[in-house]
């Protein structure tokens, strides 16, 4: 989806200038949004440059950095941590071979903390781009790491 | 409707919608404060001016809080003196508190703070991550590690200016005031009015200071050096030195940059006559003879780089003027090297101004006759000239008055109060509508374009046709007339545009702490000097009408443009 | 049994896509109730049932209602506050996944009663699932004339508009709230004024959480005594609560006010797996108290939470075992904070830094007893001076372990010198 094409889903009104951002992040490949692309956002909701870079940097979700393909997002709270999130941690640290913070080299996977996904009945949880998957223990990660890996090829 | 309350058991009552901080400070209760500034927006950002009111739990913040009637306030319990040193310990945590190698030590609201609440240790970690400053332009200098997230310098940028280079960028412990991008403010986005320099309270951001090279100048036997004052300096750079602010010091400061070692001390002011006479002609060419119009000032550096950055499109509706700052470096190292006798090359002009875009316009390429030889060397702020007065240990107060030397020195009142908002549109048409209508103003004062009011209009009878003419201060009010003039849509026939409140006299190189008050008292005292000059048309000038017919010829001539004029340059990238 | 299904009462019973199902259950009948009626009764019979917020803060809805419906604007809002951000709640996500209209139905009650003209539902962009079926519930209410003009054949318009967060925490507070539907970043505001008078867009506004919208329907069915005879004198009604960490049965669960944690962990929750031993609580989430043992009498209820000096009433119960020490919690808890921390005023966004600090010396057992001080003061002085409630009530869990908990600080001092 061109910028152009997103921007026209919304009115030209501030307002939806955060979600208009989240959209065409979300569909782009690195997940971020480009300094260009911040020039014409903030052209079409009539903002600063300046106003749009601080709604970027402010939100979790919003980036000017690029990322991984698959953004894995992990909930360190405290519900997950006490039903065995570090193991789920440790699981992802070692298959991807990368920290949180980081994107594998191949640019396949990024690994971040989040904060509560909400979804504590069911945790330890983690979210990978725009799916949840709870219930987690170390095989089930792995099988999920493998089921995205083989999507890309 | 008056409302009565209790401040530390003390009977208090002021008009309602009052704040505590208001009704503490009118009973002689000084709450300390620190992101708080008496024209700004309030942020409550800082919470040092907690109090406890009683029956509310936690504390409040008295800035923000009305009082109510029957209201209980406590200022200074044991809780609230803790809050107000934690809250300060924390920020001396992440601060660059080298307080002896900053340019605001002793002028310092943090330290100011610090001293006031008595804070002799602190109980936090060192947690400043530092970064890089910001110096990379002529005229501010960003430092992060400094900034105390007041909020005041995006304020000012974003409400004040409407230029909102500045954004807190980032969440939590991370934020980072910066323009977009992470990028240096003079990449294409900040107009260095210096405002949020003026508002700063600590050394986050500052002028460049040029001290040094002007002490190096001064003690150079290879150098001619020579100081031009602008007409805002004389009713300034008293406040400066302690004084009230608005009170006259001309004579005084003559003697005092006398002192420094300037050879000779030249007045702004005869350029901003000169100014006058090159765009009053300008004016009259283009109304009659159907010249692109309206028409703006172009005095003010500030406003050339807004109209460059963000509206370039309507720049050949600015006057091709050079301002009286860099009209009067042409002159120095033309006509007056020349009449004197001195090479050009050894002629070193500083030049004392309110502003610190000054010292950006001052280094712009346009600005040199000759190459390698700017037109003015170095800029200095009022704040700057303070300081080269300090440390030379100048007893201000007890010089004796001097006069301004020649042949820059005869000036007339429309030249003085350039310093004021409305006051070149003043004198413009002092000599202006004279020219036209051959015969002089009925009343010289025009006083609808003075005054603190945004955007002022007025309209003038020239040679039988009435002109709308406007006068803005604020970028926030260019920006009004520029999307006015962009989408020709404009009324006027003649715009003064200053981007400071107030014009100069609230310029970004002035004294700190400068509110409304200060700066109706600053231009109060420069209509004062205006009326008390023998000459108040600047045609009227026997010295400007003499330097045309020995040097320049006449207005708009071919000498004229080469030294007196100038052009634009768009600096928008998309 | 201790549970007491009124709001949850259509849980897992109907298809949330379907709005045939939540009308053949009693649903929007409510809603056509109060328009037969007179808006004032409607306010009344809120007032009556003394119906508190149950987002956290637990202040009272009526007064709210009451101070939007007398504003005399042309443009009134009504938002739902569904971005449940705080670690250990998950009820506003399951009314939103398994009964969605009847808060669509709680916020055009209100509507109507207040004169309000819009209504938005901001939702926290991780909860796809519930986005997925608020916009559905939206489109099928407009279908079906509960949304939009002349709603049920009276002068009333009202619609909703579904707007969605981007990350951060933060924005669950009301005004950073706002500032994110305004398209800002969720910088929280000087107050006063507050949002009855100068809200979204500068408009009066009343913001409410979704378990609070829920229960509107029910008060204008049952009437507003009624519902005060469920619960307790302070506490009226029912609450959502959302059961995790470390108990057999973790989900949400519906009780009357006034029953004790303790029943609830033990006959809802199946009590502490692996045979382990209930070492400590924590109450509403992150912000909120963690208690021992001997305290999980206390009844569920907003005076008594009071107590604890934090407004921590949103129903999270966080039980952990004696496997885990209490540093690990607070450190989760802090940095939690510390990364979501909006940066506005000095004491949260300087503080958390050094609560951190200060709690890893206590970790690595480097702490003196002046950190010992310092740590109660810096906590103290964060929850009376930050600007709302993120700074105000982060420190809560700090405060109530050096209460309950003070022999765990004192065990991790290198030393008892002063």
């Amino acid at each position: 989806m061109t910028l152009d094409l997103m921007l026209q889903k919304y009115p030209a009104s501030s307002e939806y200038l955060i979600e208009a951002l989240r959209d065409y992040q979300t569909a782009k490949i690195d997940h971020c949004v480009t300094e260009m692309e911040i020039v014409k956002i903030a052209k079409y909701f009539n903002v600063t440059e300046s106003k749009v870079c601080s709604v970027v940097s402010f939100y979790s979700f919003l980036s000017e950095k690029p990322k991984g393909k698959y953004v894995i997002r992990i909930c360190r709270d405290v519900p997950c941590f006490v039903n065995k999130s570090e193991s789920i941690l440790k699981t992802l640290e070692t298959r991807l071979g990368i920290k949180p913070g980081e994107t594998t080299t191949d640019g396949l996977f990024s690994l971040e903390f989040t904060g509560c996904l909400g979804q504590c009945d069911h945790a330890p949880a983690i979210r990978i781009n725009e799916k949840t998957y709870v219930d987690l223990t170390p095989d089930k990660v792995k099988a999920i790491l493998s089921e995205y890996r083989e999507e890309k090829s | 409707m008056m409302v009565n309350l209790k401040i530390n058991n003390i009977d208090v009552t002021v008009p309602e919608n009052t704040t505590i901080l208001d009704a503490a400070k009118a009973n002689n209760i000084a709450i300390p404060t620190l992101c708080y500034y008496p024209d700004l927006r309030i942020n409550s950002d800082c919470r040092i001016c907690s109090v406890e009111i009683v029956g509310k739990k936690g504390l409040s913040t008295s800035c923000s809080t009305l009082v109510t009637e029957g209201m209980q306030v406590k200022t200074h319990t044991p809780r609230v003196i803790n809050a107000r040193k934690t809250i300060t310990e924390l920020l001396l945590a992440n601060h660059d508190a080298d307080c002896t190698a900053c340019a605001k030590n002793m002028n310092c609201e943090l330290q100011k703070l610090a001293n006031v609440l008595g804070i002799d240790e602190n109980r936090f970690a060192r947690v400043l991550e530092v970064r890089p400053i910001d110096d990379h332009n002529p005229s501010l200098i960003r430092n992060s590690n400094r900034c105390i997230k007041c909020g005041r310098c995006i304020d000012v940028c974003r409400n004040i200016q409407g230029v909102n280079v500045l954004e807190a960028m980032n969440r939590g412990h991370d934020i980072l005031i910066s323009p977009p991008f992470g990028k240096y403010l003079s990449d294409e986005f900040c107009t260095f009015c210096g405002q949020c320099s003026s508002v700063c309270p600590v050394g986050a951001i500052i002028e460049k200071d040029e001290t040094a090279t002007v002490w190096n100048a001064l003690h150079d036997p290879q150098k001619h050096v020579i100081v031009q004052v602008a007409p805002a300096i004389r009713v300034s750079l008293g406040e400066e030195l302690g004084q009230k602010p608005g009170t006259i010091v001309t004579g005084k400061l003559v003697a005092a940059l006398k002192l420094l070692g300037f050879t000779k001390v030249f007045d702004t002011d005869f350029t901003a006559d000169l100014t006058i006479i090159e765009e009053g002609s300008e004016l009259i060419k283009r109304i009659t003879t159907g010249g692109v119009l309206p028409m703006t000032t172009s005095c003010c550096p500030g406003w050339i780089n807004f109209a460059e950055t963000y509206y370039p499109e309507i720049l050949d509706h600015i006057s091709s003027c050079k301002s009286p700052q860099q009209m009067f470096g042409a002159l120095a190292k033309t006509y007056y090297a020349q009449k004197e006798n001195i090479d050009p090359a050894s002629i070193f002009v500083v030049s004392i101004m309110p502003c610190t875009a000054k010292k950006y316009e001052a280094k712009r390429s346009e600005m040199g006759s000759t190459e390698n030889n700017l037109d003015v060397d170095v800029v200095l702020t009022t704040r700057e000239a303070g300081k080269m007065l300090r440390q030379m240990g100048v007893e201000f107060e007890n010089l004796a008055e001097m006069e301004f030397d020649k042949p820059f020195g005869t000036t007339t009142g429309a030249a003085a109060i350039f310093g004021t908002t409305g006051g070149v549109m003043e004198a413009a048409l002092r000599t202006v509508y004279e020219i036209v209508n051959k015969k002089p103003l009925a009343a010289l004062d025009f006083v609808e374009v003075r005054g603190m009011k945004g955007i002022k209009e007025a309209s003038v009878d020239l040679g039988g046709k009435t002109v709308k003419v406007a006068v803005v201060h604020t970028l926030a009010n260019a920006k009004i007339i520029a999307e006015q003039i962009k989408n020709h849509e404009s009324p006027y026939a003649f715009i003064e545009v200053m981007c400071c409140p107030g014009g100069c006299i609230g310029g970004g190189g002035q004294p700190y702490g400068t509110i409304s008050k200060t700066r109706t008292d600053r231009l109060a005292s420069l209509y004062a000097v205006d009326v008390a000059m023998p000459l108040r048309k600047s045609h009227e000038n026997p010295d400007i009408n003499k330097l045309y017919s020995d040097f320049l010829g006449s207005p708009l001539a071919k000498l004229s443009h080469e030294l007196l004029h100038t052009k634009y340059q768009p600096k928008r990238r998309h | 049994m201790i549970e007491k299904k009124i709001i949850s009462k259509r849980f897992d019973k109907i298809d949330p896509y379907s709005i045939a199902d939540y009308i053949a259950t009693g649903g929007y009948k409510p809603l056509i109730k109060a328009m037969t009626g007179e808006r004032i009764d409607i306010l009344s019979e809120v007032e009556k049932s003394r119906l508190r917020g149950r987002g956290g803060a637990g202040f009272p809805v009526a007064i709210k209602m009451m101070a939007l419906a007398k504003e005399a604007a042309s443009v009134k809002y009504i938002v739902c506050n569904a971005d449940e951000g705080e670690p250990g709640n998950f009820k506003d996500r399951a009314i939103m996944e398994k009964d969605p209209h009847s808060i669509l139905e709680g916020m055009i009650i209100t509507a109507y009663a207040t004169r309000a003209t819009k209504g938005y539902i901001y939702i926290r962009c991780e909860y796809d699932k519930s986005i997925e079926i608020m916009r559905h519930a939206v489109d099928e209410a407009r279908k079906n004339h509960f949304l939009g003009l002349k709603i049920d054949k009276i002068d009333f318009d009202f619609d909703i508009e579904i707007r969605l967060g981007a990350g951060s925490y933060v924005c669950g507070e009301e005004f950073a709230l706002l500032e994110s539907i305004e398209g800002k970043t969720g910088r929280t505001r000087v107050k006063p004024p507050f949002p009855t008078s100068v809200g979204l867009f500068g408009k009066p506004t009343e913001i409410n959480n979704v378990e609070t919208f829920a229960n509107i329907p029910v008060i204008v069915d049952m009437g507003g005594d009624e519902f005060a005879k469920i619960g307790t004198k302070s506490s009226t009604g029912t609450k959502l609560l959302s059961l995790s960490g470390n108990v057999n049965n973790k989900g949400v669960y519906e009780i009357p006010f006034g029953i004790p944690i303790k029943t609830v962990i033990d006959e809802l929750g199946g009590g502490v797996p692996d045979s382990r031993a209930l070492k400590m609580v924590q109450l509403g989430g992150a912000c909120g108290p963690i208690i021992p043992r001997y305290l999980l009498d206390m009844i569920i209820d907003f005076d008594r939470f009071d107590e604890f000096e934090s407004k921590t009433g949103s129903g999270a119960i966080i039980v952990m075992d004696d496997r885990w020490d209490i540093f690990d919690i607070l450190l989760r808890n802090v940095d939690f904070f510390k990364h979501e921390s909006c940066g506005k005023c000095a004491p949260c966004r300087e503080g958390h830094n050094q609560l951190a600090r200060l709690l890893r010396k206590f970790t690595d057992r480097k702490a003196t007893v002046k950190d010992l001080i310092s740590i109660e003061s810096l906590a103290r002085v964060m929850h009376q001076t930050s600007l709302c409630g993120l700074g105000q009530t982060s420190p809560t869990s700090i405060i109530s372990t050096l209460r309950y908990f003070r022999e765990d600080y004192i065990d991790r001092l290198e030393s008892l010198e002063v």
